[in-house]
């Protein structure tokens, strides 16, 4: 009883860290800070990851997401921008439609979900690494052979794509 | 699953930060900060999977396994982008929207 308190608890730290970051990486005006912001944020997820016994997922959204994506963008606003550069202040106006916006689709799936009735399963079963690796590599029945086959040929084309679209001319040309 | 915690509390969670990421990509001016909101988007929906897995079909491995494909796709996607927006930058010398409203040809 006592640990599932504690995880009760753990749990609303987690989406209150993420749902606050995510708001803060929104709306902050200075974009190097955003970006921290959004780090936060995606390693809350992989604490939420880690909860509910996901270790590789876990690992995986902390090296690719935390460790990858943010670096990249942390060093794209340095090449792109001055640092101490503050984003231009969006209208009222546009804030005003975007958030009502984005409140009425929460406001229509918080209703679909809660009125559908979900058949929670009880069994719990923790996945090991293994696990996902013969079924990544297996090509029978419910296998991700293709998938994973067509995920790696994506990352090639993007590996080529995002050189060549990088280089681009030189200055001088 | 998390003891103590129902599959309603999740997807309600993940709901709301897709939201968020929706709001971020509808305000926001500024290519990267637009990228930022996609990239939360994206969390959102691999929280998804990730929670309907455990919570509804532990058996299964489908939804764990779509989440690393999803991971996948948004490092390509950010890798892509970020390249755009630098020949952009170098092209226009900005990474504002409303700067940007010429193509190649």
């Amino acid at each position: 009883m006592k640990i599932s308190i504690m995880e009760t608890i753990l749990f609303y730290i987690l989406a209150a860290l993420i749902v606050v970051f995510a708001i803060a990486s929104v709306s902050s005006r200075k974009i190097l800070r955003a970006v921290i912001f959004l780090l936060f944020v995606l390693i809350s997820i992989a604490g939420i990851y880690f909860m509910i016994d996901y270790s590789f997922l876990g690992a995986v959204q902390l090296a690719v997401y935390g460790g990858g994506v943010i670096v990249l963008i942390i060093f794209s606003v340095l090449l792109v921008h001055h640092v101490e550069l503050e984003l231009e202040i969006t209208p009222l106006r546009k804030k005003l439609m975007a958030g009502a916006l984005s409140l009425t689709g929460l406001g229509i799936t918080l209703w679909a979900i809660y009125t559908y009735p979900f058949q929670a399963a009880s069994a719990d079963r923790t996945i090991e690494v293994k696990d996902i690796g013969m079924k990544l590599l297996s090509y029978g029945d419910g296998g991700f052979m293709l998938p994973f086959e067509v995920i790696s040929i994506l990352l090639l084309a993007v590996m080529i794509g995002a050189i060549v679209i990088a280089k681009g001319k030189k200055l001088n040309e | 699953m998390i003891e103590g915690i129902s599959i309603y509390e999740v997807l309600t969670l993940s709901s709301v930060l897709f939201f968020i990421g929706v709001y971020g990509f509808f305000t926001r001016e500024n290519l990267i900060a637009i990228l930022m909101s996609i990239e939360l988007i994206l969390n959102a929906a691999a929280i998804n999977f990730v929670i309907i897995n455990t919570y509804l079909y532990p058996d299964f491995l489908q939804g764990a396994i779509f989440t690393i494909f999803i991971i996948a796709m948004a490092a390509a996607e950010t890798a892509l982008a970020i390249a755009i927006i630098i020949n952009l930058y170098k092209l226009v010398s900005s990474v504002e929207v409303k700067d940007t409203q010429v193509m190649k040809y």
